[in-house]
């Protein structure tokens, strides 16, 4: 399959990593992977703080990017969930039939990377080797707005070596939220204490997550307390092929 | 028009109430405890429903179709309460309902120097600070929720609108009614602290003659009233007195009397996970012989009707105000009730206070949110609060770029640049360089250190590792280079 890659903003520019192992992972199975160029943001940092009129440019910009694509594949779920639960709202306040049209049709062809996988491609072993043991967060995008259910967990599952342990209180959030972060960064903290306690109880060497916005938050959190728990997004767990970490 | 909720006009901004909040480890303990153990109850007793998405839409409907027509249930509420015996009364602001209540206290007491009430069940007298009101006209209210009397005698403010003290554990409970009731020889044991307050409670009930409730429902068709509680106080309260006065929200209003069964089975399993209320009191207009020898309603604007008019600010009238998006929020669960500025705390509180009063009161509440989409998850009448959430910082947003400073503020500004950054492949990628190479002065090894402005907030609790040198699109334009050649 033809698969373009969206890999939002901040994993272009602060997780690399993620995109090449996304990349990796599909081109292994096979399928062709795109990368336009053009592409920056989904807008859900503008929404989401309330620069609603500055977001509407940016979901232009999205649209006419991946109109033609076959499937558009998106490493982090929040940005898939801004594009599920507010595009369409988006389009319909612009009055713009053709931009409304897009958005309709360009939709149900965006996935988050382990919905494509899982769900749409229906391959849950991408034969992948590591000898870790690992514990999951579901990032509060993927599982109240996404409905990702299991689909991470099963990816997971078949993964050569893996040791998947359970994570108490894992639908409680992380206390990322974007702007929330530094806007109630005392609360923020807070609450990041709680999950940063319930990641180090599981016994983990690492957790990992389908959002890097999450996964920097528990990072900030671990790596500050000197903790030796590791943070890293799915795509890289399952491009994985054995190296040590 | 003078709207207030509680105090909320002249509270702190939420990042800096919840900052003395979170230093408060007992009141954050109780929190957690508290919700924790509700959280529990309420997922059990909702499992236990097969219809339970069902009866949510079903109440949603009810409720969206009611705000649709609501001058028309309201009338019809007026006119059925009136026929039943009872006196309607209209107010539009605080100001307005505590002057009816007044006047009718009064009216009802008349030669009389030192006048009591009894009050139960009414978080809408909290919105318009009722209390504070009957102080001033030389009125004692005496509350008599068990939840209400603690708080009433703490001098305190409600943390939670289904458990108001809920940050208080049964110690300080025990010391509160030691000093107020000079009982020195009570222990912290549940039934020493409720035998203690029945005993206090059932002297009022008796003696006072004028009883002033809220109410969950409000039936048109009917005319009646309803109130759910479980302790029974509240059933003395609206019975034993005299007069009863009912103070009660437009929005509370539900066509018929069918509606309630939908209502009576999701409100107490969402609000304490009961299967049902202990005590379901339903009334209506006045019996000889029987109950309250006059009965009157206050009902209550309060800027409520003013957010009829647009469809997502009217999602938030159709709250039946059960408390389990508090339960469920991370944030409430950190830092309780008090840092909201309202007595509508939490999640609804974060979209309600700031509707009901104009925004710049509240203008922090809004952002007082992850956007998790816990409290969405468990609201009975599915109110989509993260969405109005969103809807509300917008409009934050605009009135402050309505203004010279708000135009010149860092975030805008900063805001504004990423925007057109965003609107182009040359600006974007000459942004993330000047980042990569701007770093150098925070960077300590592959970590960055005292970011300045907000990006400081991140910086002063948790680490952040340094901007990689290259950037995913450096990598695919050096493998596609690396292809080609
Ligand atoms: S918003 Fe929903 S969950 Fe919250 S108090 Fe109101 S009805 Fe209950």
């Amino acid at each position: 399959m033809r698969i373009s890659l969206f890999v939002a903003c901040y994993n272009d520019t602060l997780f690399p990593e993620t995109g090449v192992a996304v990349t990796r992972v599909l081109e292994r199975l096979g399928h062709t992977v795109e990368f336009p160029l053009a592409q920056t943001c989904c807008g859900q940092m503008h929404y989401n703080t309330g620069y609603h009129r500055e977001a509407v440019p940016l979901v232009r910009r999205f649209v006419e990017m991946f109109r033609d694509a076959e499937v558009v594949c998106v490493p982090s779920a929040s940005c898939v969930a801004m594009m599920r639960e507010h595009y369409l709202m988006m389009a319909e306040a612009e009055n713009d039939s053709a931009f409304l049209a897009d958005v309709k049709s360009l939709l149900p062809r965006v996935f988050e990377f382990s919905e494509l996988l899982a769900n749409r491609l229906q391959t849950e072993d991408v034969g992948a080797t590591f000898a870790h043991s690992v514990t999951y967060h579901p990032s509060c995008h993927s599982l109240r707005m996404l409905h990702v259910g299991d689909a991470p967990v099963r990816l997971l599952r078949q993964v050569r070596g893996l040791t998947l342990l359970e994570l108490p209180k894992k639908e409680q959030c992380c206390g990322f939220g974007g702007t929330f972060a530094v806007k109630n960064a005392d609360v923020s903290v807070a609450m990041l204490a709680e999950k940063q306690g319930c990641v180090v109880e599981t016994g983990a060497e690492v957790v990992t997550a389908l959002d890097n916005s999450c996964l920097m938050q528990i990072y900030g959190g671990l790596h500050r307390a000197g903790s030796a728990v590791r943070t890293m997004h799915i795509a890289e767990i399952l491009a994985s092929e054995g190296a040590a970490l | 028009m003078s709207v207030r909720v509680g105090k909320t006009d002249r509270a702190a901004a939420f990042p800096v109430a919840a900052k003395t909040a979170l230093k408060n480890d007992q009141l954050r303990a109780n929190v957690r405890r508290a919700t924790d153990t509700i959280r529990g109850k309420r997922a059990l007793r909702v499992e236990e429903m097969p219809d339970w998405q069902q009866l949510r839409d079903t109440a949603s409907a009810i409720k969206a179709h009611t705000l649709r027509h609501l001058d028309e249930y309201l009338v019809e509420f007026e006119k059925n309460c009136e026929l039943a015996g009872g006196k309607v009364h209209w107010a539009r602001d605080a100001d307005e309902a505590n002057a009816i209540a007044i006047g009718l206290i009064r009216q009802y007491s008349e030669g009389n120097s030192h006048v009591e009430v009894i009050k139960v069940k009414t978080m809408t007298s909290d919105e318009v600070q009722m209390n504070v009101a009957l102080e001033a006209a030389g009125i004692t209210p005496i509350e008599t929720d068990l939840a209400d009397m603690i708080v009433q005698m703490g001098h305190d403010e409600p943390s939670h609108i289904v458990v108001p003290a809920l940050h208080r554990n049964r110690f300080e409970v025990r010391d509160l009614f030691r000093e107020t009731m000079h009982r020195p020889e009570l222990t912290a044991e549940p039934e020493d602290l409720t035998g203690a307050a029945r005993a206090y409670l059932r002297e009022r009930f008796l003696k006072v003659k004028i009883g002033v409730s809220g109410a969950n429902f409000a039936i048109a068709e009917t005319g009646g009233v309803c109130v759910v509680e479980s302790e029974g106080n509240g059933r003395m309260c609206l019975t034993m007195p005299d007069v009863l006065i009912s103070l009660i929200g437009v929005e509370k209003v539900i066509p018929r009397f069918e509606d309630l069964e939908v209502f009576l089975q999701l409100l107490p399993r969402s609000a304490t996970g009961e299967r049902m209320n202990p005590y379901n009191s339903l009334w209506c207009g006045v019996h000889a012989g029987d109950g309250p020898k006059a009965f009157h309603v206050i009902l209550l604007d309060n800027g409520r009707t003013k957010l009829l008019h647009d469809e997502m600010e009217r999602e938030t009238l159709e709250c039946i105000r059960c408390g389990a998006c508090l339960n469920a929020c991370p944030v409430y669960r950190e830092t309780g009730g008090h840092a909201y500025g309202s007595i509508y705390s939490g999640p609804i509180g974060a979209i309600l206070s700031p509707q009901l009063q104009s925004l710049e009161h509240s203008r922090s509440l809004p952002y007082a949110s992850t956007l998790c989409g816990a409290c969405y998850e468990v609201c009975p009448v599915k109110i989509n609060i993260p969405e109005i959430l969103i809807h509300l910082r917008g409009r934050v947003v605009r009135e402050d770029q309505a203004t010279l400073g708000g135009k010149l503020a860092v975030e805008n500004l900063a805001m504004q640049g990423a925007a057109a950054a965003f609107q182009s492949q040359r600006r974007y990628e000459a942004a993330q360089r000047l980042a990569q190479a701007g770093q150098m002065l925070f960077r300590k090894g592959d970590q960055l250190e005292n970011l300045p402005g907000m990006a400081g907030g991140w910086t002063k609790y948790r680490d952040l590792k340094a901007i990689p040198k290259q950037s995913f699109r450096d990598w695919w334009k050096s493998r596609s280079k690396g292809a080609s050649a």
